[in-house]
């Protein structure tokens, strides 16, 4: 007996319905998990909020990636990748949920790798290009203080699967937050350019602000987070300035179709490939 | 076929044995991602996994791996559940996991924070833990970076011996 078995298995199984992004075999995240959906529960509107809450930590994962080999020191890329990947695992147990509850039995990999851009239904916080890495910082703060409050509100989801994703997810998302409160006010209260940059990342963030809080009730926990953010960092609350329009029903900014392009690539041109 | 209390005592040695891909120094028992082992009636051993992070692509390699260790064992029907649900948390590293991660130069975790049902509070003043150095002793040590190899650790430095080191963070 050898740890080679591992591989062995995970090599066998290569039948049909292997995925592609997965295609050594891996198994859906939510394997054996209890899938029922529980009584009054609607089906239509639980995939749907499963799919908004997993295209928002796609595409976020998706943009923090693209730090890797771009970011200003080895700690920082290693850790915003570990922050996509979290955000990645989360879409991926998301997707899954979705799948299993809206009657199309689709997997992860339909839902990400084969919907245009006016399918997906994240905020245009999350697609914005990374810019710099003070306007990450800025919205990887938001991002991650509201995704956190929403998260912990679902912990009490009557759907038993969504509250444990959510649960789960409160964790990782508390590391994450903490990790763009710390770099706010390290930049914030750093040196002039530091300080004139992040004065400048929220300028870009705020038309994106408004979009966040209009389904869910946790502006107030948010706004109240920030603002003990923006106060530790010396800078000033960012405005709010509401944009037409919203992600959450597929109207994008110029940004997103270029990045599925590339998270899309290679499924689409191979979508029979086991790897 | 008979199910005798002995046959779901050796599955769950079996399967507890098996070591952590990422960490190998610990087993799924050492590292608290084995929920349950049990046999149904009619011979199936049914193994629970729970990841310890939302993205670990180790899960998939976890069962795997259980499942090709009962079967090298002549367990032919074997069920590999996912559970989500109570979420994994570094309290379950057992008393030996810990000392395995030491012995190997890794930081084992301190108590995970108390979550209080609500808002999850915001703590901006440095919260000056002391972990530890596992080469040294010595508590002079700093955090470097709070993301690390994989997503359960942290890298630390120890001002004492020079020498930097992993942590295992507390979640
Ligand atoms: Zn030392």
């Amino acid at each position: 007996m050898s740890d080679d078995h591992v591989y062995l298995t995970l090599a066998e199984g290569h039948d049909d319905d292997t995925r592609w992004a997965y295609g050594t075999g891996f198994e859906d995240p939510l394997h054996g998990v209890d899938t029922t959906v529980p009584d009054g529960v609607d089906a239509g509107e639980l995939a749907d909020l499963c799919v908004t809450l997993a295209d928002d930590a796609l595409v976020s994962a998706q943009r923090l990636a693209e730090w890797t080999t771009r970011a200003p020191e080895l700690e920082e890329e290693v850790a915003l990748a570990n922050i996509g990947l979290d955000l990645l695992g989360q879409a991926r147990l998301l997707y899954s949920r979705a799948g299993q509850v809206d009657g199309t039995g689709r997997t992860e990999d339909a839902y990400a790798y084969f919907r245009d851009a006016d399918g997906f239904r994240n905020v245009r916080l999350a697609e914005l290009p990374n810019g710099d890495f003070a306007f990450s910082v800025v919205r990887l703060l938001v991002f991650s203080s509201w995704r956190l409050a929403h998260f912990e509100r679902l912990t009490a989801h009557r759907d038993p699967v969504l509250a444990a994703i959510a649960a789960k997810g409160v964790k990782e998302l508390a590391y994450h937050r903490q990790y763009a409160a710390e770099w706010a006010v390290r930049l914030g209260d750093g040196t002039e350019e530091s300080h004139r940059r992040m004065r400048k990342a929220q300028e870009q963030v705020a038309p994106y602000l408004g979009e966040l809080f209009t389904a869910y009730d946790v502006r107030d926990e948010v706004v109240a987070v920030l603002r003990q953010v923006t106060e530790a960092a010396g800078l000033p609350m960012p405005v709010y300035r509401p944009l037409p329009g919203s992600g959450r029903s597929g109207e994008h900014t110029e940004h997103l179709a270029p990045l599925l392009a590339e998270l899309q690539g290679v499924a689409r041109a191979h979508p029979e490939a086991t790897w | 076929m008979v199910i005798t209390l002995l046959d779901a005592r050796r599955a769950r040695r079996i399967a507890e044995q098996v070591p952590d891909p990422e960490l190998p120094m610990l087993t799924l028992a050492d590292l608290g991602v084995l929920r349950d082992v049990s046999l149904t009636e009619d011979g199936t051993v049914v193994a629970s996994l729970t990841p310890t992070y939302s993205g670990c692509p180790a899960m998939a390699e976890m069962r795997a791996g259980v499942a090709a260790r009962l079967r090298d064992a002549g367990y032919t029907r074997v069920e590999i559940r996912t559970v989500l649900d109570p979420p994994w948390t570094s309290d379950w590293i057992t008393p030996d996991g810990r000392r395995k991660l030491a012995e190997h130069g890794i930081a084992p975790p301190g108590a995970a924070p108390a979550r209080p049902a609500g808002p999850v509070p915001l703590v901006l003043a440095p919260t000056r833990r002391s972990v530890p150095c596992p080469r040294c002793g010595s508590a002079d040590t700093e955090e470097t970076s709070r993301f690390a190899a994989t997503s359960c650790k942290a890298l630390w430095r120890c001002l004492a011996c020079r020498e930097p080191f992993e942590y295992v963070k507390e979640i």
